[in-house]
């Protein structure tokens, strides 16, 4: 089995599931500039609510496709975080608009506690496993093995990427959050309704995460209240990586960080001639992020903005 | 009658809600001592810093190594202290370098790396050689002792026994009061009203012959040193360290503590470094509170706690935008006409490009 290939392979597949995430961060912080640190938070959220679902589904009747049951969990993830976003924007952001620019911040962690410790009262402290009802046929590529659900990860990911670029490019919705997004002020002189589009870029944003919870539950086989914080943190990376603010950039940043990491834990071992380990990998992506950022300091594919306006 | 009150606190508190309230009043002092050196970070100088913890951690590490039997060294807390605080300055600096040209949230996502990659390597460094001893953590490190007397165990001074809580109170007093002062001077001295020029426009600052480069590293060096300072004590006070005491969370805390209680302020930063260390401890009598008012425990309280400390500071947030003592200048720009203050906010402690 070819290394390589198999590495690259997996780091497709995490990396698209970052880059999903990293759209939500980064479309929240083109308009508000505002690091939605709830958003990881929103991901696990969706998981659950999709986990519960199955879970219903099948205890009703077992026999059920399982491709159909999972379809189904998706289809309540997707609107359940979908009004959950939208009611932390309404009530932790929306009041804060005018203030200074921490605060938000600091309501967004308060969100996060919030949101973590309710999904441990409803869904308990263990992890809750992802019942294996997926096909699991495995492919051959290049010595390579891939698996359905990887397939079906990227898949679903380009697809929604692709949606989501269609919306902002295509749509009046999309038209309105770009003028949103380079200015509030002269949009609202536009007839742009910025409230609106501001929850609309919440809901968007959370409807691609609860796909992505999804995803990220079926492929490790589980769920946990406290698995959307280090998956925001990454995804964010992913973001900052790509260039915030930038939808282009988080997708490539997400597929990029997902790479490197999986090469950073292929090859440590060998780079360092045994000296470090796998359980390095973190350091390996967090240290590419910082030294991306040393030498271009606004991400990948992020503008290079005047220092001050 | 300040400083009575201060020196008879752990007393009054011990009496009237037991002894373990002196240990959280030990905390709550070393988190002031972060807290006031992020807040030169963060307030004074408007770099947003995600990754502070990580010199609280070199500290607490450096002070282990110095003072306890992993190497069999045991030098005493005078030496190994400042040598504790500057080995977090030094790295203050390494991790400023680097970054001097990142503004605003590209900063923030660095220094978050720098202190997860920290943690990382405190977490995994028992092999090939035994250096933090992994996850397990060190334990058994050197308590402080002044003049051969041990704080790490209780004191009788006539005819009063002082457990060793409240001599290290009376140590992180010291210690607090100490950086108080030094953050105070700081703010009204040239660096600081540097830092201020810096925070509220980078260009003008430069064109005012402020010299950005070096005024940013020295926002780092000191508070990173700061955060070394608290590392240690916090090592001799516990006793024992682990990575589990370092984790991003740690840094939002404090983070949080500054933002809540009023950036750039030093009694608001006190505050909110004091209330965000009490309210979890205070609310772990919820379950006293359901088993009084419902007669029994319906949740159980540890799973309430964290919950309602987020619940906490969401509502002070709303309550109080721009904190629960802001310094006169930002409450003046808070109350401004609309157009004015947003004008003002644009580059108010902000951190964006």
């Amino acid at each position: 089995m070819d290394i390589f290939t198999q590495q690259l392979i997996n780091g497709l597949v995490l990396g698209s599931i970052y880059a999903l995430v990293a759209l939500g961060y980064t479309m929240v912080y083109g308009i508000l500039e505002l690091i939605n640190f709830a958003h990881g938070e929103v991901t696990m959220i969706g998981a659950m609510v999709a986990l519960s679902v199955i879970g219903v589904l099948l205890g009703a009747s077992p026999d059920l496709p399982g491709l159909m049951v999972v379809i189904a969990g998706l289809l309540v993830a997707i609107p359940a975080c979908m009004a959950l976003a939208f009611g932390i924007e309404k009530i932790a952001y929306r009041p804060l608009r005018k203030a200074p620019r921490l605060a938000p911040l600091i309501t967004a962690i308060g969100v996060s506690i919030i949101l973590q410790n309710v999904a441990m009262l409803v869904w308990g402290r263990q992890y809750v496993s992802f019942p294996a009802i997926l096909p699991r046929g495995q492919h051959e590529i290049l010595g390579a093995h891939i698996t359905d659900l990887q397939i079906a990860i990227v898949v679903l990911s380009l697809l929604s990427m692709a949606g989501l670029w269609l919306l902002v490019e295509k749509t009046r919705l999309g038209r309105a959050m770009r003028a949103t997004a380079q200015s509030k002020e002269v949009a609202e002189l536009m007839g742009v309704n910025v409230d609106r589009v501001i929850s609309y870029t919440f809901i968007i944003g959370a409807a691609i995460a609860a796909i992505a919870g999804v995803m990220v539950s079926a492929y490790y086989g589980l769920a946990h209240y406290y698995m959307g914080f280090m998956l925001g943190l990454k995804a964010f990376s992913a973001a900052v990586l790509g260039g915030i603010g930038n939808i282009a950039g988080a997708m490539l940043g997400g597929l990029l960080l997902g790479v490197i990491e999986a090469l950073g834990a292929g090859y440590i071992g060998d780079l360092t001639g045994g000296f470090l380990g796998s359980h390095y990998q973190d350091v390996f992506a967090f240290l590419v992020l910082i030294l991306v950022l040393v030498f271009r300091p606004s991400g990948l594919l992020g503008e290079r903005v005047a220092s001050r306006a | 009658m300040l400083a009575v009150l201060l020196a008879a606190l752990p007393f009054l508190i011990g009496a009237g809600l037991g002894n373990s309230w002196v240990r959280v009043l030990d905390f709550v002092l070393l988190y002031v001592l972060l807290a006031l050196g992020l807040n030169i970070v963060v307030g004074y100088a408007g770099l947003l810093d995600l990754g502070y913890i990580a010199f609280y951690a070199l500290g607490a590490y450096l002070y282990a190594w110095l003072a306890s039997p992993h190497f069999g060294l045991h030098l005493p807390f005078w030496m190994v202290l400042p040598l504790g605080a500057a080995l977090a300055g030094v790295f203050g600096v390494l991790l400023g370098a680097p970054t001097l040209r990142l503004r605003g949230d590209y900063l923030a996502i660095v220094t978050l790396g720098f202190g997860e990659i920290i943690r990382i390597f405190m977490n995994n460094l028992n092999a090939p050689f035994n250096l933090t001893n992994g996850p397990q953590g060190m334990n058994l490190i050197d308590p402080v002792s002044i003049g051969g007397v041990s704080l790490g165990k209780s004191l009788e001074v006539a005819g009063i026994t002082l457990p060793s809580t409240y001599l290290y109170y009376y140590l992180f007093l010291a210690a607090t009061l100490l950086v108080i002062v030094v953050a105070m001077r700081l703010q009204h001295s040239r660096v600081g009203r540097a830092w201020a020029a810096l925070r509220e426009d980078e260009i003008a600052a430069a064109a005012m012959g402020i010299n950005t480069r070096n005024v940013k590293l020295l926002a780092f060096a000191m508070g990173a040193t700061f955060g070394g300072l608290a590392g240690g004590l916090f090592a001799a006070f516990q006793g024992f360290i682990s990575p589990e005491s370092f984790t991003l969370w740690e840094s939002i805390l404090v983070l949080c503590m500054i933002v809540l209680g009023g950036m750039g302020n030093i009694p608001g930063v006190i505050l909110g470094a004091v209330l965000l260390t009490v309210i979890p401890e205070a609310l772990r009598y919820i379950g006293d509170l359901q088993r009084a008012t419902l007669g029994q425990v319906v949740v159980d309280p540890a799973d309430l706690r964290m919950l309602l400390f987020g619940v906490a500071l969401v509502a002070m947030m709303l309550f109080r935008p721009a904190g629960l003592l802001p310094s006169r200048q930002r409450k003046r720009e808070f109350s401004a006409q609309d157009g004015v203050a947003e004008q003002e906010q644009a580059s108010l402690y902000d951190t964006k490009a």
